[in-house]
């Protein structure tokens, strides 16, 4: 087949794209090959140095498989005992700068960092060897949507490349040097004081529990639909516990947005919970509104209706109902009520 | 949109008219951004200079209103250098020679003062757009908004169709649709003029299809559009008012005309989600159910319709807006109006619309549909005009055009022109507004005011003014920027306690009844004792500028 590779991973023959690399190549097949900083969206830039792997043969050298593409005939190693005592340094020090107080943290059990730990194995001696950070560092909760704690951030960069590449926003970067590199926005100020649009793209890709939804529930189930905003009409999934709207995050396979979503599309949704909503027919008597049932309300409508005659009546239907509500108001309008004296916003 | 969002990634150029993409269509935005990426040329025109502007190869800032002579300007100048397709022009249009004639009038000399554009840049434009091939416009309100829209559109339509870019991948006009459905809602003929899938209500033949669908006798005089019924409500004519999840005290032009209006009515039912300023005046206010809380389907700007699912159980005693208009109309003793479902409604909905013929909730489960799709066996039609027209001979028609001067002008009263513009944070208001963090990241409206104009009101960033038109007055918070040219100042219409449509103008463009919304002319005054801004004010202004 054009454009095929086949390469050997771990004694294992696989056919791969060419263009790929090994980790990609590795990860379809269903190998796991530790890593923090790829993100299969985004340009790599082999910055935890997790994903080693051994090229054996005439190639024979240790490479990071997130950047090395694949080539015809390769023998890789992931696992050798040069690789695994280089990659449990490397794991090492990344724990060792970071909480791990797994429990309380919002990334628990979807961490990729916990992946890693857990396939390399961490030594709780060795751990204590190394030196902790001396001082916690404040936590920036300015956004109204997330949250991002230094103190768990793996500087991966996965925030900094989709908000440049995905984006080409570029509210944050990498900011000063060695141990006390961080991602900041302009000027290190508060996040809400950088040009961030909180579209969250960032918080979805975070391996680890560095940038987190605020006030985040883990939904019992997701439902896939569409936003209901502007007219992109992007794909999401919403998920629900109990009977409440505790997330959305973008549908990869709808062909509108591709997975991507507005500050509206990803918190938005917040409004459809909001105390405020209606829950009952409201009649006006005496200038106050009344609760009434369904019944009662539709009979004073259709009482009122009765007695309009087709010039005298007029719709406006909305471009937020859907397809189904506009049919049946049009046809409501005109069958019914013998008038076309029906428009929405589409005018404005 | 003639092709689909997805195509305009790998567009050679984008020319944006009248869009303030990132802030209204930001995931339109993002394709815009990588066909940017990608290499291809990007042309803003805009009157402000907005977020896209960033991302731009060339940015023309034309005075508000003047988008005819602009774009007429630029088809001048494809016909002068020979740039244009003649082989399209003479396979699949016609009428160009009226074209030709009316260019005569559009000389750049001309054309640069009238819309302060510097003739070369419009040049520049012109030759970018014609040669990059392929080329795609994207346009939105800045374009339909004035008494002039429809010729507007229809100087975007002569581009198009002069360079041959319009039936081919990544090319075409491609309106960016503002509501999540409201291509959807036009579909289904919630216009005055069309039944289901723009079958006009005035053709005897579609008549007699829907007279003998539903049972009854219909009507074939065309209805009132949406300023007309507020006028004809507020004159007495119009008794009886049913509001279906709308809100127009704060979208429709002329705002205190409307409000003043809906008080009138003898009797006003509100169907919506909240007990918006529209609903207040109501005499019976109906709780709907929430998108998440109903099926049925959205069709997007580019005509793709997607199944909107039942996600929770509606709020309390909320219902979906078709079973509660069902309910009224079997109370009148409408016929037809026993659905089980949504999915049923769909079924008539394909029977009788010959673009969605093809289209059902089976169907959809299996992936999104682009309209027409008027067979079972149809794929569906990603881009429009392929081989043919919508018109009788099918031949892509240019249209002469004059330029017309937008109603309302500035003045030693009311020397300033206000635009209006969305924020990235709202839509329009009633569901933006009520989520907590949205409102943190914009609490309040902004009158966006160049520093020279600033200075020449002695208003200072952060102070209140007084804004007032011919029509109304309001107070803002002013917000010293110069992404709007000096002479212009922009607004949004999300806030309720500062409705910015009670300043705007509702003179119609004489074709489609639209509003001319971007052109107002206002006055302001820096009222006495206003506060400083605060340090959230600023971060505010910081977004602001980002979201243009």
């Amino acid at each position: 087949m054009a454009g095929q590779i086949n390469l050997i991973i771990n004694d294992r023959s696989i056919a791969a794209r060419e263009g790929m690399t090994i980790l990609e190549a590795a990860l379809s097949k269903g190998i796991y090959i530790p890593h923090l900083c790829h993100h299969h969206e985004l340009e790599p830039v082999g910055a935890c140095r997790l994903c080693l792997v051994e090229i054996q043969g005439e190639w024979k050298k240790t490479v990071i498989s997130c950047k090395t593409p694949v080539k015809e005939g390769m023998v890789i190693k992931t696992e050798t005992p040069e690789i695994n005592r280089t990659r449990q340094v490397a794991m090492e020090l990344l724990i060792a700068d970071h909480d791990t107080d797994c429990l309380v943290c919002g990334q628990n059990t979807k961490c990729k960092l916990q992946q890693v730990a857990d396939h390399v194995g961490v030594n709780k001696d060795r751990l204590g060897r190394l030196k902790p950070r001396a001082e916690r560092l404040p936590i920036d909760d300015s956004n109204p949507f997330f949250d991002f704690d230094p103190n768990r951030c793996v500087l991966c960069g996965i925030c900094v490349r989709t908000c440049d590449e995905l984006q080409n926003i570029n509210a944050i970067d990498f900011a000063y040097r060695g141990l006390g590199t961080k991602i900041a926005g302009f000027g290190n100020k508060p996040r809400i004081e950088s040009n961030c649009e909180s579209c969250g793209e960032c918080v979805v890709r975070c391996p680890v529990g560095a940038l987190t939804e605020k006030g985040a529930k883990n939904p019992t189930h997701q439902i896939r639909t569409v936003c209901t905003f502007c007219g992109c009409g992007c794909g999401l999934y919403l998920g629900v516990r109990d009977n409440e709207l505790v997330s959305a995050r973008g549908d990869r396979k709808s062909e509108a947005n591709n997975g991507r979503l507005c500050v509206k599309g990803r918190f938005g949704y917040k409004f459809v919970n909001n105390p405020e909503r209606l829950t009952t027919p409201l009649v006006k008597r005496d200038g106050e509104f009344v609760p009434v049932e369904w019944d009662e309300a539709l009979d004073i409508i259709a009482d009122r209706f009765s007695k309009t005659g087709p010039e005298e009546f007029a719709t406006i239907a909305s471009a937020k109902c859907t397809n189904e509500d506009n049919y049946v108001v049009q046809k409501f309008t005109r069958a019914v009520m013998r008038t076309n004296n029906l428009d929405h916003c589409a005018r404005l | 949109m003639t092709n689909s969002t997805k195509e305009l990634g790998d567009a050679a150029a984008i020319l944006a008219i009248g869009t303030n993409t990132t802030a209204a269509h930001p995931i339109v935005a993002l394709q815009v951004k990588d066909a940017v990426k990608k290499g291809a040329k990007l042309i803003v025109v805009n009157p402000k200079e907005i977020e896209l502007c960033r991302f731009a190869h060339i940015f023309l800032q034309p005075k508000p209103g003047t988008d005819v002579p602009l774009l007429m300007g630029m088809a001048r100048v494809i016909r002068d250098e020979g740039l244009h397709d003649t082989a399209f022009i003479a396979e699949r249009c016609e009428n160009f020679e009226e074209l030709e004639k009316s260019l005569e009038t559009f000389d750049l000399d001309t054309v640069e003062s009238i819309t302060g554009v510097p003739k070369d840049k419009i040049a520049e434009a012109a030759r970018v757009y014609a040669t990059e091939d392929p080329a795609s416009i994207i346009y939105c309100m800045g374009i339909t908004q004035h008494t002039h829209g429809t010729d507007n559109v229809l100087a975007i339509s002569n581009l198009a169709l002069m360079t041959g870019n319009i039936g081919k991948p990544s090319s075409g006009v491609n309106p960016l649709r503002g509501q999540n459905n409201v291509q959807g809602a036009c579909d289904m003929g919630s216009l005055p003029n069309v039944y289901p899938g723009y079958q006009a209500v005035s053709s005897p033949e579609h008549k007699a299809k829907f007279e003998s669908a539903w049972g009854c006798a219909l009507s074939d005089s065309p209805g009132l559009t949406h300023t007309e019924i507020f006028d004809a409500v507020h004159s007495g004519k119009i008794k009886s008012l049913y509001v279906v999840g709308e809100n127009p005290y704060l979208t429709e032009a002329n705002a205190c005309h409307v409000r003043e209006a809906m008080e009138k009515a003898d009797f006003l039912v509100v169907q919506d989600l909240f007990m918006t300023e529209t609903a207040q005046l109501a005499h019976v206010v109906l709780p709907g159910a929430s998108f998440a809380e109903k099926d049925g389907t959205f069709t997007n700007t580019e005509r793709r319709v997607q199944r909107v699912r039942k996600v929770i159980e509606p709020l309390g005693g909320a219902k979906p807006d078709w079973w509660i208009t069902c309910e009224i109309a079997k109370r009148l003793n409408g016929k037809g109006f026993d659905y089980s479902s949504s999915k049923e409604i769909m079924q008539e909905i394909a029977s009788l619309t010959p673009s969605y013929g093809g289209i059902s909730y089976e169907r959809l489960e299996q992936g999104s549909l682009q309209w027409p799709c008027p067979t079972e066996d149809h794929p569906g039609t990603r881009i429009l005009h392929t081989e043919r027209f919508a018109t009788p001979s099918g031949k892509g028609k240019f249209m002469p055009l004059t330029y017309r001067k937008s109603a309302e002008e500035v003045d030693e009263q009311y020397p300033l022109l206000l635009t209006t513009d969305r924020s990235l944070y709202h839509f329009h208001g009633t569901m933006t507004r009520r989520v907590f963090g949205l409102n943190i990241l914009e609490k309040e409206e902004q009158l966006k005011i160049h520093p020279k104009d600033a200075s020449l009101f002695g208003v200072k960033d952060g102070d209140l003014v007084r804004v007032a038109s011919r029509r109304g007055e309001l107070e803002a918070r002013a917000f010293v920027t110069d992404r709007c040219p000096p002479g212009m100042v922009s607004m949004t219409f999300h806030f309720a306690e500062t409705p910015t449509n009670v300043l705007t103008s509702c003179e119609l463009d004489p074709v489609a009844k639209t509003p001319e919304t971007k052109v107002c002319a206002i006055r302001i005054e820096r009222l006495e004792g206003a506060r400083p801004a605060e340090v959230s004010d600023l971060s505010n202004q910081n977004r602001g500028q980002a979201a243009g």
